[in-house]
């Protein structure tokens, strides 16, 4: 049994289907990235494992066993549209969440004074949150969300209003947490930010899963059998050539090179290919065209939804 | 259970430490004993300005008889003043010119000059003066006509002053001294302490409810705590920041109150009314036993009524009444904040919530004057302005059995109005939007969690 379980989970709120059948496997230790369109059935999904909604039908199992109440303070939850009550220190603020996960005042002040260096915010401690910018409101909303050592972490749109070298930090320490055991749902509509981090992906649109995967599976699987050939030397007739196995979507001369991007047909392999084109001209570069999740997201909504 | 008292220590301590509170909280009474006490204060203090009123005195009834106050002094001028006493009045050391005329015994009237209207003091003094004298005079001519032996004596006897102790009848037939005028007061206070405690801390409710669903912080929060114990933490931890204001008021008022009676009725009040007293006992013995019997200063019969009043019930009832009526119309504002996005919204959805409050402060007036009519009854039991009205009623006296039904009907409705804010905030607080119905609030109390 997986680390986290969705299993046939459905929800609807009076005419509104928001989920249908979903099923989800979470191995310990994954980044698992939860995509979806606005309004797919996102964050009801994110809202029954967070227990703050239960589902009509369809059940959860967490560690191998039911989704339990206590459960939540194994769970960190970022939410995408999050705050804090703008008057209140930015210290207390972070102790009364702590608190509210079950952390004792007293390990509360220890954690956080590692996660405050670490972050090198100690200065903001006593200021209240709405001196802070937005940027910094994040950092200390992340460090809330990873306070108590939660084993499985939710993090929905967590890069947002962030610069990208705070982005990048906070990439590094979603990727440490997961060194360190965690398993992180990670929800985002940035798909390069799913290919950098993500190891397994769910699509969910209109309330039904699509698609489920190991991000390299789900890119293979999407592949269109497309290579770019650069090459040196004339190769006027290659369409002759090549025969109808493989189509030419496009053909560039430069001064240097040329690049041809070739369409295999009727299961051709690479290497069919290649004994092809290497009599005729000097192959500087062969590359196989592999979808970004952005095409592989777009691609499947749009088949999905017609 | 824990999560919630974590909230409710958040919402008290934020709003306890904050400066704006320990002011509010200070200043308000003070400023309430102003209210009272400042325009006595000024009356004594005012008596102390002297004003010189000069008397030319044509009907020569009066000449040296006129006796000076502490605020007025007399000073008669012979007729060849008169002109330029009169025309210099107000730049001169006179503060008036008392004219009386010689057919003042047939006309019985007296004309005073002044270029500012005179105070009422110096009017009152002048006026009593004159009409005691004159009727000293009277009656001293009478007397001495009719040649009754001792007539002055009999006349003095039959005057009669009437005092209306008001008794109240407890259970064991003991009379007890109440007042009707501090019954209404106090009535009037507690009612309307009542009104503005719920309006205040429903609207804090409110307002702490409206913040965390728009700032999104209730995202945050609800994947720790269930959105009824965030709804109930700071229902009740508003009510804990209510009590201790309360607290501080009854403590301070308590010592105002101590610290007035003893400035304002024991050394100087008290000595004067001694000596007062004395002389007139002495002037006429049959005053002695009239006098034991009525309270001559009114601040003191004020603050001996006062101490008269219940203070105990009237203050537990007081903290069942706030509780209740604040639960009841908190949890409602609650809901109604957790179920809209703007403040616009929330304005039209509050009105219907609002209207018994000030149906109360309404009914109010008549029930004070009428506390044991119907109206008052009717209200004094329907729950939503129970909570008021009850507490105009209580120091008027209420049978023990209406306080438990009223009590138990406004409990019994706090309960259902927080299970349904419950239903309504939960689903409530994590929608966005379009603004919901009244027909799709309706159906959230049906859903499952």
């Amino acid at each position: 049994m997986s680390f986290f379980e969705v299993q046939n989970v459905s929800k609807s709120y009076a005419a509104h289907r928001a989920l249908t059948d979903v099923s989800l496997n979470i191995e310990q230790g994954q980044v698992f990235g939860l995509l979806g369109p606005n309004g797919a059935g996102k964050t009801t999904l994110i809202r029954i494992i967070n227990q703050i909604t239960a589902p009509d039908s369809g059940k959860v199992f967490f560690d191998g066993r039911p989704l339990r109440a206590n459960d939540i303070y194994q769970i960190g939850y970022l939410p995408e549209e999050r705050g804090l009550y703008k008057k209140m220190k930015v210290g207390e603020q972070a102790l009364y969440l702590a608190q509210l996960k079950g952390l004792s005042r007293r390990d509360a002040l220890k954690k956080l004074k590692y996660w405050f260096e670490k972050f090198e915010i100690q200065a903001w401690w006593d200021k209240k949150l709405q001196e802070l910018s937005k940027g910094m409101q994040q950092k200390v909303q992340f460090i809330c969300t990873v306070l108590h050592d939660p084993k499985l972490l939710i993090f929905d749109e967590p890069f947002s209003g962030f610069d990208p070298i705070n982005a990048n930090l906070l990439k590094q320490e979603i990727l440490n947490l997961r060194e360190n055991g965690a398993t992180i749902i990670f929800s985002t509509h940035n798909m390069s930010s799913v290919e950098e981090i993500c190891d397994h992906i769910a699509l969910i649109n209109k309330s039904k899963k699509i698609l489920d995967g190991n991000i390299f599976d789900v890119k293979a699987q999407y592949k269109t059998e497309t290579f770019d050939v650069v090459y040196k030397g004339d190769f006027r007739n290659m369409d002759k050539v090549l025969g109808t196995d493989f189509k030419i979507l496009n053909h560039t001369e430069r001064e240097h090179f040329n690049e041809v991007t070739i369409k295999h047909l009727n299961g051709t392999s690479n290497n069919d290919l290649l004994m092809k084109i290497a009599p005729l001209a000097e192959i500087v570069s062969f590359s196989e065209r592999i979808p970004s999740m952005n095409e592989v997201f777009i691609r499947v909504v749009e088949e999905n939804n017609q | 259970m824990n999560k919630i008292f974590i909230i409710i220590k958040r919402e008290y301590l934020t709003r306890v430490t904050k400066k704006s509170f320990l002011l509010l909280t200070l200043l308000t009474p003070l400023l309430f004993a102003g209210i009272m006490f400042l325009p006595g204060y000024l009356a004594t203090r005012e008596n102390k300005e002297e004003h010189k009123v000069a008397v030319l005195d044509r009907s020569t009834l009066f000449l040296g008889e006129l006796e000076d106050s502490k605020s007025t002094k007399f000073h008669f001028i012979p007729e060849e003043e008169f002109e330029n006493v009169k025309n210099s009045i107000g730049s001169n050391e006179f503060y008036a010119l008392l004219d009386i005329p010689q057919s003042i015994v047939s006309t019985n009237r007296v004309v005073v000059y002044s270029n500012k209207q005179i105070n009422l003091d110096v009017k009152n003094h002048i006026d009593w003066q004159l009409e005691h004298k004159l009727e000293n005079q009277k009656r001293a001519e009478l007397v001495s006509r009719l040649g009754v032996p001792d007539l002055e004596d009999q006349l003095e006897s039959t005057k009669t002053r009437i005092t209306v102790d008001t008794l109240k009848l407890t259970e064991d037939g003991a009379g007890k001294k109440g007042s009707t005028e501090i019954a209404m007061g106090i009535g009037y206070a507690a009612g309307f302490l009542i009104y503005i405690f719920v309006f205040m801390y429903g609207g804090m409710v409110m307002r702490g409810v409206s913040e965390e669903k728009q700032n999104r912080i209730v995202e945050v929060i609800i994947s720790s705590a269930k959105p009824v114990q965030l709804m109930l933490g700071k229902i009740i931890g508003l009510a804990a920041v209510g009590l201790t204001q309360f607290l501080i008021w009854v403590i301070l008022m308590a010592g105002i109150f101590i610290g007035a009676k003893s400035m304002f009725v024991s050394d100087e009040a008290l000595q004067q009314m001694a000596e007062s007293q004395s002389v007139m006992v002495q002037s006429n013995p049959m005053a002695s036993e009239m006098m034991s019997n009525f309270e001559p200063n009114e601040f003191e019969k004020i603050i001996a009524e006062i101490e008269g009043i219940n203070f105990p019930q009237i203050i537990g009832m007081f903290l069942i009444f706030f509780i209740l009526g604040y639960l009841l119309y908190s949890s409602l504002m609650a809901a109604i904040a957790a179920a809209v996005d703007t403040e616009e919204d929330m304005n039209q959805f509050m009105l219907p919530v609002t209207i018994p409050l000030i149906a109360a402060i309404i009914i109010l007036a008549n029930v004070i004057k009428n506390p044991e009519g119907q109206l008052a009854f009717w209200a004094s039991h329907i729950p939503f302005t129970s909570p008021i009205i009850m507490m105009v009623r209580i120091p008027f006296g209420v049978p023990w059995y209406e306080l438990v039904i009223s009590v138990a009907i406004l409990a019994a409705s706090t309960f259902g109005a927080i299970w349904v804010a419950a239903k309504i905030y939960r689903t409530g607080i994590l929608m966005y939007g379009k603004k919901p119905s009244w027909k799709e609030i309706g159906k959230w109390l049906t859903y499952k969690s």
